[in-house]
């Protein structure tokens, strides 16, 4: 009892500043690692009952300081670093990357390797909604779909490792092109991805995007209007769910994105059903642009049985390495082989802002060349990180389980975000 | 409209601020006084024949042997009216870096601000909400400053310059 009585006479002395007593609100921690926020999100929510009054998001649980280790790094081994941004459509970023590079060294590719690269992007692109679109689902209370498509995200997965020996963090490619050629498997894997995937794809809409519940718990959520949405400067699916169709791959093209033919879907409230609806749509003709790009290598070998052998951009062999059987038979090749791997090949000076379309929104990359072997600067657009800031606007006053609904349809990637 | 047209109708609104107009790899770069940014970009913004309302980047370079100009502050403007691209920079002193918010204008300028305030240390004049975002609130130096090299270079553990470690790269 005299213990109790001292306790209080203690904490008579603890002072609570008067706003914290007067306050009618609930101060409530959401994440780092909650499990409805799939990745290190945190928010301070301040709760009014259940709806949220405001938010304040703290970002940079998982910050590696990529632009940093970029400035120390050899270009080759900048890849692996954009990797590991967003990691859901790693050949994406990847490409980007090497688009950058291929654009300052003004090297250009020939139109086989273009194709084959849009066929990597779009298969990435599809991989990449497919997650966020099925992860809407279980955050809906729906994990069936979550799991259909899983299937066909496993199959993406086996014609990267088909083609660059990776599935997750891809490092595909090289500046110029390919490592080496899409072996025969590969193209049996992708006329037989685009076979089945069509039927699953069907099957996955027929769960969720006429399903009652699932369009209740949807629609009107967490909506933004365009003109807010370009303030924020959003990109990607959750800009054109607003409205607006803006797309890299065709406001300004490359890997000639401009051969192909495709619709750019648009919603029209920027909510969570539209920005679903939109990945679902951008999904399908995905599907129709690897089509045409197999069309399109068809006709190129067609015409050239020799086409059949390109993979890599001539002009960009100083970048290239060289085939191994000759790295350990010929003197150049080894000489080669060793100043491309100890990163002594050195890149003009100039600097450069590259676009692509990722999985998300607008992938830049800006990189300034001082003529050395690293890159004097070199700084990633990550549109998650730019769209994450608009979060509190768009759930200030909806409901906590409309909040989490919200983040998953917005496709926030935890290693991009943070860089 | 062209980049060269873009940068001309600048001039003409702007005479005498510009600097270093050139266009390369599809993008307009102009250098403008630090002082003059918000007055640049409101017009850019306004103006109904550029439309530039669309801001893609913003972030800053370092140039240690530029004297009194060592910080460089990039904006990416993106035209979506016009499809064209414009760079703007503007260049400030490491010892008194102060650059008005852009904020105000674009709602995404927030994190951008206060992701190169973070790395860089350049202070935006009028920013709400102007703290650490990536690093840790304790940290009191800017690290993508160039005065610090990635690695420690006092280990003698990895000291081995061909792999760009320790040595005189940095």
């Amino acid at each position: 009892m005299l213990i109790n009585k001292e306790k209080i006479t203690m904490s008579a002395h603890i002072h609570l500043d008067e706003a914290s007593i007067q306050k009618q609100t609930t101060t409530l921690n959401l994440g780092p690692t909650h499990p409805a926020t799939h990745g290190v999100f945190q928010n301070i929510l301040e709760m009014d009952g259940e709806r949220i009054v405001s938010a304040v998001p703290t970002v940079g649980y998982i910050h590696r300081a990529f632009e940093k280790i970029a400035e120390r790094r050899p270009y080759y081994q900048i890849t692996p670093l954009t990797d590991r941004l967003n990691y859901c459509s790693s050949p994406i970023n990847n490409m980007g990357w090497h688009i950058t590079v291929e654009r300052l060294l003004g090297i250009k590719t020939p139109k086989r390797v273009d194709y084959l690269r849009v066929i990597i992007m779009e298969l990435s692109r599809i991989a990449d909604h497919l997650v966020c679109n099925s992860v809407i689902g279980v955050d809906t209370g729906a994990l069936t779909s979550f799991v259909y498509v899983f299937e066909f995200r496993e199959h993406i997965y086996e014609i990267f490792e088909a083609v660059c020996g990776s599935r997750l963090t891809t490092n595909i490619g090289r500046f110029g092109g390919f490592e080496r050629n899409f072996p025969q498997e590969a193209f049996d894997k992708i006329n037989k991805f685009l076979e089945a995937f069509p039927r699953g794809m069907k099957e996955f809409e027929s769960l969720l995007t006429r399903n009652r519940i699932f369009m209740e718990r949807t629609m009107g959520v967490g909506g933004i209007s365009a003109e807010r949405a370009l303030n924020y400067s959003f990109t990607g699916p959750n800009l054109r769910a607003a409205g607006v169709d803006y797309d890299v791959r065709v406001a300004q093209p490359y890997s000639s994105y401009e051969d192909f033919d495709f619709k750019i879907p648009v919603g029209t409230t920027g909510d969570v059903y539209d920005r679903f609806l939109v990945r679902n749509q951008e999904i399908w003709e995905s599907v129709s642009i690897i089509k045409q790009a197999l069309e399109k290598i068809a006709a190129l070998e067609a015409a050239d049985p020799s086409q059949k052998e390109v993979f890599y951009a001539p002009e960009a062999d100083k970048y290239h390495l060289p085939p191994k059987e000759d790295v350990y038979t010929k003197m150049e090749a080894l000489i080669f082989h060793f100043k491309m791997v100890m990163g002594e090949i050195e890149v003009l000076p100039g600097e450069i802002y590259s676009a692509v379309e990722g999985g998300n929104g607008e992938v830049g990359y800006y990189l300034i060349s001082d003529g050395g072997r690293t890159p004097y600067r070199l700084h990633f657009r990550r549109p998650c990180f730019i769209y994450y800031q608009a979060y509190p606007e768009i759930i200030q006053g909806s409901l906590l389980s409309d909040a989490v609904v919200t983040m998953s349809s917005l496709n926030l990637i935890a290693g991009e975000l943070d860089a | 409209m062209t980049h060269e047209q873009i940068i001309e109708t600048l001039e003409a609104a702007f005479a005498g601020q510009l600097s270093d107009c050139d266009t390369a790899h599809g993008i307009s770069a102009i250098t403008i006084p630090a002082a003059s940014n918000l007055k640049v970009l409101q017009f850019l913004y306004d103006s109904e024949d550029l439309q530039f309302r669309f801001l893609t980047d913003l972030t800053a370079v370092h140039y240690p042997n530029r004297t009194n100009e060592e910080l460089c502050v990039v904006y990416h403007l993106h035209s979506l009216h016009l499809n064209k691209r414009l760079r703007i920079k503007l260049y400030v002193p490491v010892a008194a870096p102060k650059v008005f918010t852009a904020s105000k204008l674009f709602s995404g300028a927030n994190w951008m601000e206060r992701e190169t305030f973070d790395f860089y240390g350049v202070d935006f004049v009028g920013h709400p909400n102007l703290k650490r975002i990536l690093n840790v609130d304790e940290m009191d130096y800017f690290p993508m400053r160039k005065e610090y090299p990635m690695e420690d270079p006092t280990r003698i553990d990895k000291d081995d310059e061909m792999f760009g470690r320790g040595g005189t790269i940095c």
